[in-house]
């Protein structure tokens, strides 16, 4: 069994006269140990698929069907008091700047013991040890000395970890990370990933990254999933996606992408611009900038079609049917 | 080759905190791009990259050293002809295509902004017609000049800041990270049209950003700094052939592929701790306290920025030895 699974998603964002369909049935499933990437430009819905799942949605976010699953018992009834039992202890979360998830008028031990003392039975003295532990965990020198110590005495890099240690203060079963790089300088960000990574030998958590740097993807990432419009389009291990895409979008971004170990020409660009989800396409949402969109990718929206066991894409010319045709006409 | 557009010489600039401390936001930079070239400027932040281009395009005073425009200098105090001159030959691109527009003014407006204000006597259907020839040579249509900012998305929001930087025909740009606010695929779009640009009206950049894999494709030569100086400059070829200076090694090391397989097998320079507070520069090299190869002379004597190939540029006293 999965340890979290999501089936069939749709979330709707009120706005001031309009309805946008942000989450547009988005369906995966996570097991033990992986580590699922979902990538995809801003307004594709990548974040607001994992505040769904953690019921952390504004206030004008609904989601309207779908079901969530973790760890064999179905949350998506879950009240707001029941759910904030399960966060922060069995999936916890690391946002995307650190500079704004800190606490900027307590100390970081605080912060830290402040998880603990919600979630976990302890003396106030083991809460201090615990909490100078996960510090020395994440890496950071002088644990002791930085406990009493302010986010402003903390560089960007060092408030990520933090923040990290925070959300990894209860042993989660699944750690949401919403671009947990982007706000960092490159060298800082390897220090990070690679943080993250011995930290998931270390204590058996799953990952569900968000990001859209492809290169995060191809260092941490064993799943991904490409969300566009509001969909996944199309999702597989992380080999099948680098080096077997078959969606017209994946290809696209793969393309778009420069390479520092490459030097083939001018950069490939995805004309036009994402859609807009006020009023969502009928058919499948890059059909508008897709250079291979057919006349019933306007007017449907395609099916998964399963290319292998791991291995899902969102695209007509992948349908069976499609292929066949393909074959007969030689075209 | 072509002559030499902008130098910079031995630029520096300084700020105030406070009564005692001093922050080196660029200490001690020199650099030539000739006409027609790319150059780009690569760093983390804070490293002064941004306070740099802002400088030459004098919207600093520089606390020392020179700007010299074709030669001529134009840093420091300028009569009100020279200074005009300065701006009309000189634009910048600004980083966030939300901020750097004014949300009360049509596109129209923006875009002309330059032109009125550099020959006031235009009439106004050739004001009309130049906007919208601008408009189409980035990209849009002759529709959107109606239209206020806040009906365009992030990359649309960028071509007009560039049509905006271009309207008054300048010869050099500083392109101020113009592409990190935006998405990746947009990305790829701006980058594809500056270099159009600069084919057609033989422009000169100063392209600065943090994403060296962007800057690679875009400029002919690089520059590294940290902490207000520039470490190593190159080629770009030879910034990812053979880059000579430990921090770039690590800097390049440490971006992350997007091909899995080699990433799996890759060995990745990680630097120790972070940058040191420009406001207490360490002694010696500035690179010394997170350097791999430090020696007790790195610690001691600041290296000098020396030419070690033809064209190559590295401010390291190990550079030879490794």
């Amino acid at each position: 069994m999965s340890l979290l699974e999501v089936r069939d998603l749709h979330i709707s964002l009120q706005t001031y006269d309009n309805v946008v369909q942000a989450v547009r049935g988005v369906s995966f499933s996570l097991e033990p140990k992986d580590t699922l990437a979902i990538v995809g430009e801003s307004g594709s819905g990548k974040s607001i698929t994992v505040k769904g799942i953690m019921k952390l949605l504004p206030k004008t976010g609904r989601i309207d069907a779908g079901r969530v699953i973790f760890d064999g018992r179905d949350v998506t009834e879950y009240s707001e008091r029941q759910m904030r039992r399960l966060n922060g202890s069995e999936i916890s979360m690391i946002f995307q700047d650190p500079m704004t998830s800190l606490n900027p008028t307590m100390t970081v031990g605080k912060q830290i013991m402040e998880v603990l003392r919600e979630h976990e039975k302890m003396s106030a003295q083991d809460r201090k040890a615990r909490a100078v532990e996960l510090l020395r965990l994440v890496g950071i020198a002088y644990p002791e000395k930085r406990f009493g110590q302010y986010p402003h005495q903390f560089s960007g890099g060092m408030r990520q970890r933090v923040v990290i240690a925070i959300a990894l203060a209860c042993n989660p079963k699944v750690l949401v990370a919403d671009e947990p790089t982007t706000a960092l300088d490159v060298t800082i960000q390897a220090q990070i990933l690679d943080l993250l990574k011995s930290l998931q030998r270390k204590i058996n958590t799953s990952i569900i990254l968000i990001t859209h740097n492809l290169g995060v993807v191809a260092n941490i990432a064993n799943k991904v999933a490409v969300m566009y419009g509001g969909q996944i389009v199309e999702s597989g291990t992380v080999d099948e996606i680098f080096y077997e895409a078959q969606h017209p979008y994946t290809l696209g971004l793969l393309a778009s992408i420069p390479r520092v170990d490459d030097d083939s020409g001018s950069l490939k660009t995805i004309p036009g611009t994402p859609p807009d989800l006020i009023d969502p396409p009928v058919g499948c949402p890059f059909a508008p900038r897709c250079d291979r969109a057919m006349k019933i990718c306007r007017l449907l929206r395609p099916e998964h079609t399963r290319i292998s066991g791991t291995h899902c894409s969102a695209c007509w010319l992948q349908h069976p049917y499609a292929r066949q045709a393909a074959g007969k006409e030689e075209t | 080759m072509s002559e030499v557009l902008l130098e910079v010489k031995n630029l520096k600039k300084y700020f105030q905190i406070g009564k005692k401390q001093t922050l080196k936001a660029v200490d001690g930079v020199s650099f030539q791009i000739r006409k027609g070239e790319t150059l780009g400027l690569v760093g983390e932040s804070g490293c002064g990259k941004s306070t740099l281009g802002r400088t030459i395009m004098r919207l600093y005073h520089p606390t020392a050293g020179q700007v010299l425009y074709n030669g001529k200098r134009i840093s420091g105090h300028l009569s009100k002809e020279e200074n005009r001159e300065c701006c009309r030959k000189m634009q910048m691109i600004f980083q966030d295509p939300y901020m750097s527009l004014d949300p009360r003014m049509k596109v129209v407006d923006i875009v002309a902004e330059g032109l009125d204000s550099q020959n006031a006597a235009m009439s106004r259907e050739e004001r009309e017609s130049r906007v919208v020839k601008l408009l189409e040579m980035v990209g849009l249509q002759r529709e959107h000049a109606g239209r206020f900012p806040h009906e365009f998305s992030g990359g649309q929001r960028q071509r007009i800041g560039i049509a905006r930087a271009l309207a008054i025909r300048p010869e050099f740009v500083v392109a101020d990270e113009p592409i990190s606010a935006l998405d990746v695929s947009i990305q790829a779009q701006v980058v594809n049209l500056l270099r159009k640009l600069q084919d057609e009206l033989g422009l000169t950049y100063l392209f600065i950003a943090h994403d060296i894999s962007m800057v690679k494709y875009i400029s002919n030569r690089i520059g590294v700094m940290y902490l207000g100086s520039l470490v190593e400059l190159t080629s770009s070829q030879a910034m990812f052939d053979r880059a000579l200076h430990p921090y770039t090694q690590a800097l390049l090391s440490a971006i992350p592929l997007p091909d899995p397989k080699t990433e799996r097998k890759r060995s990745r320079i990680v630097l120790e701790g972070t940058v040191p507070s420009p406001v207490n520069i360490p002694e010696g090299c500035k690179f010394c306290s997170r350097c791999r190869y430090a020696e007790d002379v790195c610690r001691r004597i600041t290296p000098g920025f020396h030419q070690v190939e033809e064209g190559h540029w590295v401010a390291c006293h190990r550079y030879a030895e490794r």
